[in-house]
């Protein structure tokens, strides 16, 4: 990239350079203040305690973290459980839905066959219609397929994810030249190698952004495993946050609520900050020349 | 672009699609197909007795047209879209061009391109709760804009249209901006850097360079971008429903679409869902197609 | 008494292990011996939705299960004596939303032993509570779901007990869900020292009694000592009571303690309750909803207070409805049972009203009740003595009952023990500023009638709070918040008209 620099810091672009430089950094320092104030919030509220928190707001963090955390984990709910129900669920969903995504985009993208224009427009038709819209049908099926408390109606259906799909297409087009697979199909691999050992290298910063995506829309989702399961022990986080909410007022708290959203917001951070740092620094291999 | 000649290999085309399309037909077509069934009926619960289903024909289309509220709820929907969206996009798209400009140099981007993602980390529902504390009647937004003078008594965020909306709107900007920067991001990234060099050496200034090679070269990510952040905004639900306590007050002034639907689930009403459903689908087919055909014209 | 020998030879014969088929068993032997006498008893405990099931093998197995409890029941005396129901079904499963009843069965119910937080045993029966919270309604689908597949479900899945509200319990009152507590052996002389209202609730449409409960609820005014000293001179019950006497007087205290600076209730939502439980007709009159005139009383008066700023529009239980539970929130009054003043209004904070025992009580311009839960049999159960003994032992028993007023502040469903304790100085609230409220309670419960209640009522109250919300806001007016009153239950009930 410092061969660009060079060319940059040509001519009289200098003064507005400096001025478009500082007009950037005042509106990421805003953006930055926006995105981190709610987690400042979040701790804040988390280390106090339930008639604190009934008060009013507080900019200056209290005494009771430990207290609504240890209040939160000698409760009722099964908080570990939920945490490594939520693990499973949102890792398996993540690696299913980009896997097979980027399959559906190559067979697209890569092949020429009758139905190949159809299947494009019908995908994207598929991705128009709104999960809300198809739950009650959803329900009366996993309920048909003895499916009802289990994690297969929540995972399995992430592999027909048809907004990956669409991002994974776009980007194989703007970055896979078909030319590479014919090489490849030259070299004598196999089609299932070739996507494989090939295909799938080369759209890592792809890959790795939708993981994240999938990774964390599964986290967050509340609507559909609420649907789905009933026993406490299988329960994700989010169900379990709002049970916690919807106690009643002789144990409501509000401190253990905040303990316990910071808890399940822990783990994706922690995903996140491992995924993201490959995609900050995948960032440069995305540039396929081509 | 060049399709492959060899034509042998294309059955592998349907091979690679098994996946998606068995699991589609399974999970996804069958209970399509049991929804739109069962808008043909009536068929709900009224306390613990099961009432239908009994075939109603259209009936619960033409209650759904006659009570005229669903033009409404879809107008709230897209009012509430458009006003996180337009700032959601612009910020987006300056960030991404920023972050991709290398003349800009600028410095700590790793830290901003991974602060910008982390509202989203939030769940939905924490997120409006936390809104809702802070620009409660007597929270401390409240207090804060009374001690600094600007007004006298509490402004009541929950009881005005428009704040309400505003309030739902930055949400979802918040929320959703840095998920479509760091899509821009790699859209722009994928860009042949050749182009950007080639329009250097010909002295083009930075918005030339993002109007004419950037933004339609950016035109795929940018479709999906917009297709995709039209359809999560069709599908509100989350920040209106929690922030509003499931009213969406004032008057149903921020009542959504799902929001609506979602009444209709709280008494398993198949057949009134079934058909709010299917206007649903409709509605958010016919807007996609609008986007596809203004974006994209020659080519799918 | 071959019967008796049946059971005994099989309670003997199976081993631990078999203890399903043991209930099953036996349950269906006795149907099978005298299906003459059996007859009338399954057909008044057998539920419709059991005979609706297609399959006819199931429909003959399930009336024949269906009928042992109300068999049972009938000589319930003898059961209980010799053991806890031995040969019945060895697990207990009790449904509720929290787990206050949990913790009452815990401490109170003699024999029960916790395993762990969410089992227990009772003799050699495993008692398994299935907690689900009531948000988004989901206690009651998840409820509604296990009950329409109770007729099916094995025995020892079967719902024994479930819990509810009064704002729903006709709901389940009235259907074949819930058993009648005669057949649980309950007498009348057993409950006759019962507050008659808290039976009125469970009582279905055509007078059967369906479920108890070891709370009462009535509600009382709960003022502001400061304020009332300041603006009424006074602080003392009688001479509160003066103000708030009826709601002509209520409004004009309401405009003199704006003049000081404080809000007579906390919400408009705080009266609610006061007007709703004052109705003179039901909610819903032949598939019609129905807004009565009390009710438009308490829509008239709130929105003279919004408007005045005597109240502000929140939600009950929001921060801004507890503000009031600090003297800065200047709030003179809430209404409310001793459960708000014991549990709910902070008096662990230091700086409360509560904690500086800053509150008083008085009868205020009505009686009315707040909450309260409901233990209900359930058809099919296969435990029908113990679940008819954890009834009796828990609202009917005066000494356990006391043990809870004193371990628990619930004020309990039983007028004798109330009585007592209102006359003693052991029972004064220190919250209240060491005033013994219980003879106000105690006469709010005799005089609280719901003759008027339906099984619509829950839906309806909030929706009518949720719409009405608009109009003291100013975002539309009367009419046009009543036009959303009516789309938004008849989206909820279908089956009614509004119009």
């Amino acid at each position: 990239m410092s061969d660009y620099n060079k060319m940059a810091g040509q001519k009289e672009n200098g003064i507005s350079l400096q001025f478009r430089r500082v007009i950037a950094y005042i509106v990421l320092l805003l953006a930055t203040f926006l995105c981190l104030f709610w987690f400042y919030v979040l701790f804040i509220n988390a280390t106090r305690s339930n008639s604190e928190l009934k008060t009013g707001f507080s900019a200056i963090p209290g005494a009771f973290l430990i207290e609504n955390w240890v209040n939160l984990k000698n409760g009722t709910l099964p908080i570990f459980n939920g945490m490594m129900n939520s693990l499973f669920i949102a890792l398996t969903t993540a690696a299913l839905s980009t896997y097979f995504s980027t399959m559906t985009a190559y067979a697209i993208h890569a092949y020429d066959f009758k139905l190949k224009k159809f299947m494009f427009t019908f995908i994207l038709m598929v991705m128009m219609i709104p999960t809300q819209v198809t739950a009650l049908g959803f329900v009366q099926l996993i309920g048909k397929m003895k499916l009802d408390d289990s994690f297969i109606p929540l995972i399995v259906p992430g592999i027909a994810a048809p907004a990956v799909f669409f991002y994974m297409k776009q980007y194989m087009d703007a970055t896979l030249p078909l030319s590479l697979i014919e090489a490849a199909r030259i070299d004598g691999a196999g089609e299932f190698r070739t996507f494989n050992q090939i295909v799938v290298p080369l759209m890592k910063p792809a890959i790795a952004v939708q993981a994240i995506f999938s990774f964390v829309a599964s986290w967050n989702n509340y609507f559909t495993p609420a649907l789905v399961l009933h026993t406490d022990t299988k329960k994700t986080l989010p169900i379990l946050i709002a049970q916690l909410r919807s106690a009643d007022w002789l144990k409501f708290d509000m401190g253990q609520v905040y303990v316990m959203i910071a808890f399940s917001i822990f783990p994706v951070i922690l995903v996140y900050l491992v995924l993201s740092r490959y995609i900050v620094g995948g960032v440069t291999l995305g540039g396929v020349k081509g | 672009m060049k399709k492959s000649k060899v034509v042998s290999y294309n059955k592998w085309g349907y091979i690679f699609l098994i996946p998606f399309i068995v699991i589609y037909l399974l999970f996804q077509m069958v209970p399509l197909v049991s929804t739109i069934y069962n808008s043909f009926f009536e068929n709900y619960r009224s306390g613990l007795t099961q009432i239908g289903p009994n075939f109603v024909g259209i009936e619960n289309y033409k209650t759904i047209i006659t009570n005229g509220d669903l033009p409404t709820y879809f107008m709230n929907t897209m009012i509430m879209w458009i006003m996180g969206f337009i700032p959601q996009i612009i910020l987006s798209l300056l960030l991404g061009a920023w972050f991709t400009d290398p003349s800009l140099r600028l410095k700590f981007q790793g830290f901003f391109k991974t602060v910008i993602y982390l509202p989203n980390l939030i769940m939905a529902s924490a997120f409006s709760m936390l809104f809702f504390t802070l620009f409660a009647d007597g929270g401390p937004i409240n207090s804060m804009l009374m001690q600094m003078g600007f007004i006298s008594e509490p402004y009541q965020f929950m009881s005005h249209v428009w704040s309400v909306r505003t309030l739902i709107a930055s949400m979802n900007c918040i929320m959703w901006f840095g998920n479509t920067t760091i899509l821009l991001m790699a859209g722009m990234l994928g860009i042949d850097p050749s182009l950007f060099e080639a329009a250097q050496v010909d002295g083009a200034t930075a918005g030339q360079v993002f109007f004419k090679i950037t933004l339609p070269l950016l035109r795929p990510i940018l479709i999906f971008v917009m297709v995709t952040s039209l359809i999560g905004g069709l599908q509100m639900f989350d920040v209106p429903q929690i922030l509003t306590n499931g009213t969406g007050d004032p008057m149903r002034s921020s009542m959504t679409l799902i929001m609506y639907l979602n009444k209709h689930l709280y008494n398993k009403n198949y057949g009134l869902g079934g058909a709010l459903s299917v206007f649903m689908f409709v509605i958010t087919a016919i807007l996609s197609f609008i986007v596809f055909k203004f974006t994209n014209s020659e080519e799918v | 008494m071959k019967r008796k020998l049946m059971v005994t030879l099989l309670s003997v014969t199976m081993a631990a292990s078999l203890f399903t088929a043991c209930g099953g068993g036996n349950a269906a032997a006795p149907a099978a011996d005298a299906p003459a006498a059996e007859a009338p008893a399954a057909e008044e405990a057998g539920p419709a939705p059991a005979a609706e099931e297609a399959a006819p093998a199931a429909e003959e197995a399930a009336p024949a299960e269906e009928a042992a409890p109300a068999e049972e029941a009938a000589p319930a005396e003898e059961a209980a004596a010799t053991a806890d129901g031995s040969g019945e079904g060895k697990v207990l499963n009790i449904y509720c939303w929290n787990e206050e009843f949990k913790s009452r069965v815990t401490d109170h119910y003699p024999g029960y032993t916790e395993t762990d937080a969410t089992t227990g045993t009772i003799g050699d029966v495993t008692v398994k509570w299935n907690i689900t919270p009531n948000q988004d309604n989901a206690y009651q689908n998840n409820l509604d779901e296990t009950l329409l597949k109770q007729a099916d479900a094995a025995a020892d899945d079967k719902i024994d007990i479930f819990l509810v509200e009064a704002d729903y319990a006709l709901k389940y009152v009235d259907t074949e869900y819930t058993l009648p507590v005669s057949e649980l052996g309950i007498t009348d002389a057993d409950i006759a020292n019962q507050y008659k209202y808290t039976q009125d609730v469970m009582t279905s449409s055509s007078g059967t009694l369906k479920g108890l409960s070891w709370q009462g609820c009535p509600g009382v005014l709960i003022y502001n000592r400061e304020a009332a000293k300041e603006v009424l001179g006074s602080d003392d019950p009688a001479e509160v009571q003066k103000a708030v006497a009826d709601w002509d007087t209520f409004a004009k205290t309401a405009d003199a303690m704006k003049a000081a600076g404080y809000n007579m209730t906390s919400t408009t939502n705080d009266a609610y309750r006061v007007f709703s439980n004052n109705v003179t007709g039901k909610w819903v009159q032949d598939g019609k909803v129905v807004i009565d005139d009390n009710i438009m009383k308490w829509v008239d008066m709130s929105k003279k207070m919004a408007d005045a700023k005597q109240c502000t529009t929140a939600d009950l239980w929001s921060d801004d409805w507890s503000k009031g539970f600090y003297p800065d929130g200047k709030v003179f009054c809430y209404f409310g049972p001793a459960w708000l003043i014991n549990f709910s209004m902070a008096a662990d904070q230091e700086g409360s009203i509560a904690n500086q025992g800053g509150w008083g009580a008085t009868e205020g311009p009505q009686g009315f009740f707040w909450g309260g839960t409901w233990i209900c049999g359930a058809t099919g159960t296969d435990n029908p003595t113990l679940v008819g003994d954890i009834m009796k032992q828990l609202t009917c028993n005066e000494e356990i009952m006391l043990d809870i007023v004193a371990k628990d502040s619930d004020f309990v469903n039983n007028k004798s023990a109330m009585e007592k304790a209102a006359k003693d100085d052991a029972y004064a609230f220190a919250v209240l500023g060491g005033q013994n409220p219980l003879q106000m309670f105690c006469n709010g419960a005799e005089s609280c009638d719901l003759s008027n209640q339906g099984p619509y009522d829950q839906g309806c109250n909030e929706e009518l709070q949720k719409a009405m919300k608009n109009y003291f806001d100013g975002n539309a007016s009367l009419d046009e918040a009543l036009d959303m009153f009516k789309k938004a239950v008849v989206e909820k009930y279908p089956e009614l008209t509004a119009e």
